[in-house]
């Protein structure tokens, strides 16, 4: 049924390509892409899969060469990182509005400057309002795992919308972890054949996508993208609830630890959820009611059901890994996000954004504790004393 | 102008699931210069039919004449009467420059409003 590899994230996520075989792969190898594709080049020399490999000049084409083959009816997927999805802005919004399902790998990377390809979250942050269905994976395993479902989330005829996987640079992408990969059969099996609604290259239906819309019919279209969000929610989590069933895991839109019983609560995603667990772990020894929520789903944001995991605590950290620049008290993306959440749930738990980690800044575990004491301070007094630190930058 | 759809009527993504229907757009109102036809002059060499971008030559293809233009698409661009072949020859004849609405003219280019035709 499956076996076990020692697997990078980017060697995972490559392994997934490699079994999902989709049509069409286009891609820029230059830094600061990610290793996926060098790995899938191989595949692909190697004649493993069927794939047509476009090895374009720039990013900005790479996502352009996925619209048209997309469009043409091809199942696409493309991996970048960093600058790399900076270049391809232009074409990622694109890419939504036209309603392409193609699966990304984005390795999350700070963007310049000063030069930084190490890990942060001010890439996908920046894609946060394109139109793509956003997944953050904790490890290499929830890479190779979300990148499969990501390929019927897309797809689903009610979503039809592209669905980006993140994971953390360096730390998952370069990592060697124990990966449990499935058979390919079964992979084949779960992801089915693609079929897409409008393919140009039905020539006995001749279409045109991507012509002029003015203000008689571009709003209208902007709201079915509106309507294609809403129904993601509900696929995504019947996409999770087969995937849980056929592999044995446990998917949803978020995962809590140890949030049930627990008084305070850090929100963080990727990588850093894997360390905070340690810290939970550690300080629920010592008798303290300490939990976690890791979201997976970003996009769509499920507001109500975060707040329903949340709201019975007495105090909440999230931990930013980026800044939105001049956003209320320059905190970061998901903190903002999950205070509106609260507010117009009408929960108010005290609530304190932590920015961490940027440009590869490394994050402790005893920094992660710092963050729980600190909870567990403001749970006593129900006063938050500084609504956004920048956790360990030096004064 | 027909009745306007609502989101849930229309094909995501602005796909156009007909062809040809570029026909129902009135792009001759774009116009700011139009190409008028001396019948006299016209040799029905089709040339200015094999360049126009719009498709707006109108012709009788059984009597293979040149009939005029379709105005409702013409954007008024002036290729006709550049690739026109007895506009070159008037000009070579004339020696001299000739304005774009000179009444010798196989098709001559007028400003939009200023004529009736």
């Amino acid at each position: 049924m499956s076996r076990f590899e020692a697997l990078t994230g980017d060697n995972a996520v490559a392994m997934a390509m490699r079994q999902v075989n989709p049509d069409v792969v286009a891609a820029y190898p230059i830094t600061p892409q990610t290793e996926t594709v060098e790995f899938f080049a191989e595949y692909v020399a190697d004649g493993l899969v069927n794939t047509e490999f476009i090895c374009v000049e720039s990013e900005h084409s790479a996502m352009s060469a996925c619209v048209g083959a997309s469009a043409a009816g091809a199942r696409v997927m493309t991996a970048t990182s960093s600058q790399g999805l900076a270049l391809m802005w232009e074409i990622v919004y694109i890419a939504a509005s036209n309603r392409c399902p193609i699966v990304m790998s984005l390795v999350n990377r700070a963007l310049s400057a000063p030069i930084n390809i190490h890990c942060d979250h001010s890439d996908i942050m920046g894609m946060r309002d394109s139109g793509w269905i956003v997944l953050f994976s904790e490890n290499a395993q929830e890479a190779y795992d979300n990148i499969i479902q990501a390929v019927r989330i897309g797809e689903h005829p009610d979503v039809l919308l592209p669905v980006v996987v993140c994971q953390d640079g360096f730390v998952t992408s370069h990592g060697m972890e124990r990966v449990e990969v499935f058979d390919d059969e079964a992979v084949k099996e779960f992801v089915g054949t693609y079929k897409p609604r409008y393919p140009l290259l039905d020539i006995e239906h001749p279409k045109t996508l991507g012509a002029l819309d003015f203000y008689d019919y571009y709003y209208e279209h902007k709201r079915q993208q509106v309507q294609a969000m809403e129904n993601a929610t509900g696929v995504i989590l019947a996409v999770a609830e087969e995937f849980n069933r056929k592999f044995n895991r446990n998917y949803g839109l978020f995962e809590t630890y140890c949030l049930d019983d627990a008084e305070v609560a850090i929100v963080v995603a990727n990588s850093t959820a894997g360390t905070a667990k340690v810290v939970v772990d550690r300080l629920r020894g010592e008798g303290l009611k300490v939990g976690l929520l890791k979201p997976r789903v970003f996009r769509p944001f499920p507001a109500r059901e975060l707040v329903e995991a949340l709201k019975h605590l007495k105090a909440i950290a999230v931990m930013d890994r980026s800044i939105s620049f001049g956003a209320m008290n320059n905190a970061g993306p998901l903190f903002l996000e999950l205070v509106a959440a609260l507010a117009l749930h009408g929960v108010r738990v005290p609530i304190a954004d932590y920015v961490f980690g940027l440009g590869g800044r490394d994050i402790l575990p005893r920094e992660i504790e710092s963050v729980y004491r600190d909870l567990l301070r403001v749970a006593e007094s129900g006063r938050v004393e500084r609504l956004v630190t920048y956790l360990s930058v030096r004064e | 102008m027909a009745q306007l759809k609502g989101w849930k009527e229309i094909p995501i993504a602005g796909i156009i699931l007909e062809a040809g229907n570029a026909v129902e757009y009135r792009t001759g109102g774009w116009r700011a210069f139009r190409p008028v036809r001396g019948e006299a002059e016209c040799i029905h060499c089709f040339q200015c039919w094999l360049f126009c971008p719009d498709s707006s030559i109108l012709v009788d293809a059984e009597n293979e004449k040149m009939i005029g233009f379709d105005l409702d698409h013409c954007k008024g661009c002036g290729i006709c009467a550049r690739v026109c072949p007895v506009n070159e020859k008037v000009i070579r004849n004339a020696g001299t420059k000739l304005a774009r609405d000179d009444a010798r003219l196989c098709i001559r280019i007028v400003e939009e409003g200023r004529v009736k035709e």
